[in-house]
């Protein structure tokens, strides 16, 4: 007995359509039809994938491979009308492709394709009655737009969860508050500064002179390549507040760009000190901690 | 609520240990002018660990105190400032300006130690 | 506050003495760790609440502070607003300004409330009062 509920999970306010009687016969009737086609269908459909140039990333034995999971899991899902199966088939899938740069037209793309060969094929049957073709196409189209959507938004769910991901680790890792000597932190920047990062950062830096004691703090940010006059008034910030602990901020490796940026939203220079690089920087900083360095030959003697 | 005022050697230290009305702000402004004409301090320390807000009434009170000290010949400094709310007073634009801020009481004493003495620059 | 904000809870702190201002931005900042903001983001909000609780004791006598859970979609936030029924603002442009101030002293803080928060915005009227509307959203 066929369900005659189509269900999407990620679409609640959708679910629960019934079907009537003729149209599920229908329904049983197509599937019978793409399973008895399934070689050449497939065939056509992995054509027109490789025409359209997508999966380009994959070989064709493995846009075969997946064709044919796709391809069952498709007519499963019409025939059953559950998505289940089919939407933990395209997590896994996504899980798989994405990593190597398989983008969501791609995707969308191929599903697309199989519904409109399949389409095709369902023509190629019944053109020869328009009354019985209407029917056909009424019971198919619904529940093959579910499909299509199920697979795409199951693929962006899992695009986003390895963004965000991705996100997180590029934060913890780009975010490193050392301290190099005794009350001295440097909080080396680096990449693509957003204000949401501007603000972790500051946050984990106040947090820093805190916890560390810290008395100077060298921000380097020779390895931001560019910083709008939001993030670049968020580090002007980031100074006084620094120095309402207590801390004195040195800013080290600003780009001409960056420069020019603080200078063009009007900074009041004489709250920041910089230095031109991180190691003069660092000699900056142990001035004012009152340490001196020398090399050990020369060390005077005493 | 009266914030304790601790006199040590030449340096007064105001402890608060609560959230402050205007009213406890402006008294502890006249309590600190007052002693310090009384005890001949050198230094005055306002220890803020316990405020969770510093709003530009309560910033304005402390930087009237250190101007108005300096003039009767004592520095104040502030210390204690907590990480968030030197975030906010700085998004604020509220920035203490030419009051010496320290981390905590001790580093605010190993300062006006340092200053106290001739020849060294803290 | 755009279309299809939703307003969830509401609570109100009536500000007439100084005891009041410390109370308002109390309630504020309990009601935004409840609502999951960072202790950075609380103590934003904490000190916005008190310059707006302060301005409505020095400049109108009375009025009160609403705090309102909002929500916008899958965002959540939170709204102060500071409402009295004292003189009004003459030139609210100017009092946007930093550094003015009616009263000699060191500005009216609004400036910087617009500063802390996401959304601001003033609605005064001589002779009818004031109310500032201050919103912050979850990031």
């Amino acid at each position: 007995m066929v369900n005659n509920n189509l269900k999407v999970a990620t679409q609640p306010k959708a679910a629960a359509q019934p079907v009537s009687e003729s149209a599920s016969a229908l329904l049983s009737e197509l599937v019978a039809h793409l399973r008895q086609n399934r070689t050449q269908l497939r065939e056509e459909w992995v054509v027109r994938i490789t025409e359209a140039e997508l999966l380009t990333a994959m070989t064709k034995d493995e846009i075969f491979a997946e064709a044919t999971s796709v391809y069952d899991s498709y007519v499963e899902a019409l025939e059953t009308g559950t998505l289940e199966a089919l939407q933990a088939y395209a997590r896994n899938l996504s899980e798989r492709i994405i990593p190597r740069g398989v983008e969501t037209d791609e995707v969308v793309g191929i599903v697309l394709l199989l519904r409109d060969v399949l389409a095709r094929s369902l023509f190629a049957k019944y053109h020869e009655d328009f009354k019985v073709l209407g029917r056909v196409l009424d019971a198919y189209e619904p529940a093959a737009n579910r499909i299509a959507i199920t697979v795409a938004v199951g693929f962006v769910q899992e695009r986003e969860r390895v963004i965000r991901e991705q996100q997180e680790a590029i934060r913890e890792l780009s975010t490193p508050v050392l301290q190099v000597r005794e009350r001295l932190l440097i909080l080396p920047m680096i990449g693509l500064i957003d204000p949401h990062r501007a603000r972790q950062l500051t946050e984990q830096l106040l947090h820093g002179i805190r916890a560390n004691r810290a008395k100077v703090v060298v921000i380097d940010i020779t390895g931001v390549a560019a910083m709008d006059a939001n993030v670049a008034n968020h580090l002007v910030l980031t100074v006084e507040a620094a120095r309402l602990l207590g801390a004195t901020v040195i800013v080290t490796g600003l780009s001409p760009e960056i420069a020019q940026t603080l200078v063009k939203i009007g900074v009041d220079l004489g709250k920041m000190n910089t230095v031109g690089d991180l190691q003069g920087g660092i000699e900056e900083a142990e001035r004012l901690l009152g340490f001196k360095v020398f090399p050990i030959r020369e060390t005077p003697a005493g | 609520m009266a914030v304790p005022i601790l006199k040590q050697g030449q340096t007064l230290i105001a402890s608060i240990q609560a959230a402050l009305t205007d009213t406890d702000l402006l008294e502890l402004r006249d309590a600190l002018l007052e002693q310090v004409g009384r005890y001949r301090s050198r230094g005055v320390i306002v220890d803020v660990t316990a405020l969770d807000v510093m709003d530009s009434f309560s910033t304005r009170t402390l930087r009237d105190v250190a101007h108005m000290t300096r003039l009767r010949g004592a520095q104040t400094i502030i210390v204690g400032i907590q990480p968030e709310v030197a975030f906010a007073m700085a998004q604020f634009g509220l920035t203490l300006e030419g009051v010496p801020t320290k981390l905590d009481l001790e580093e605010g004493l190993d300062y006006l130690a340092g200053t106290a003495k001739p020849g060294s620059d803290g | 506050m755009g279309e299809g904000v939703r307003v969830e809870q509401e609570s109100k702190v009536r500000v007439e003495t100084e005891a009041d201002i410390v109370l308002a931005r109390q309630q504020g900042r309990a009601i935004a760790r409840d609502l999951g903001f960072t202790l950075g983001n609380a103590t934003l909000i904490a000190t916005a609440i008190s310059e707006l609780a302060r301005n409505i004791v020095q400049y109108a006598t009375r009025g009160e502070v609403i705090l309102k859970r909002i929500e916008n979609g899958s965002q959540k936030g939170l709204v102060v607003i500071a409402r009295d029924e004292g003189p009004g603002i003459n030139d609210v442009r100017r009092a946007m300004e930093d550094g003015f101030s009616t009263s000699g002293r060191l500005g009216l803080g609004l400036p910087g409330v617009r500063r802390l928060m996401d959304e601001f915005n003033i609605h005064s009227e001589v002779g009818k009062g004031t109310t500032v509307t201050a919103s912050m959203w979850k990031s």
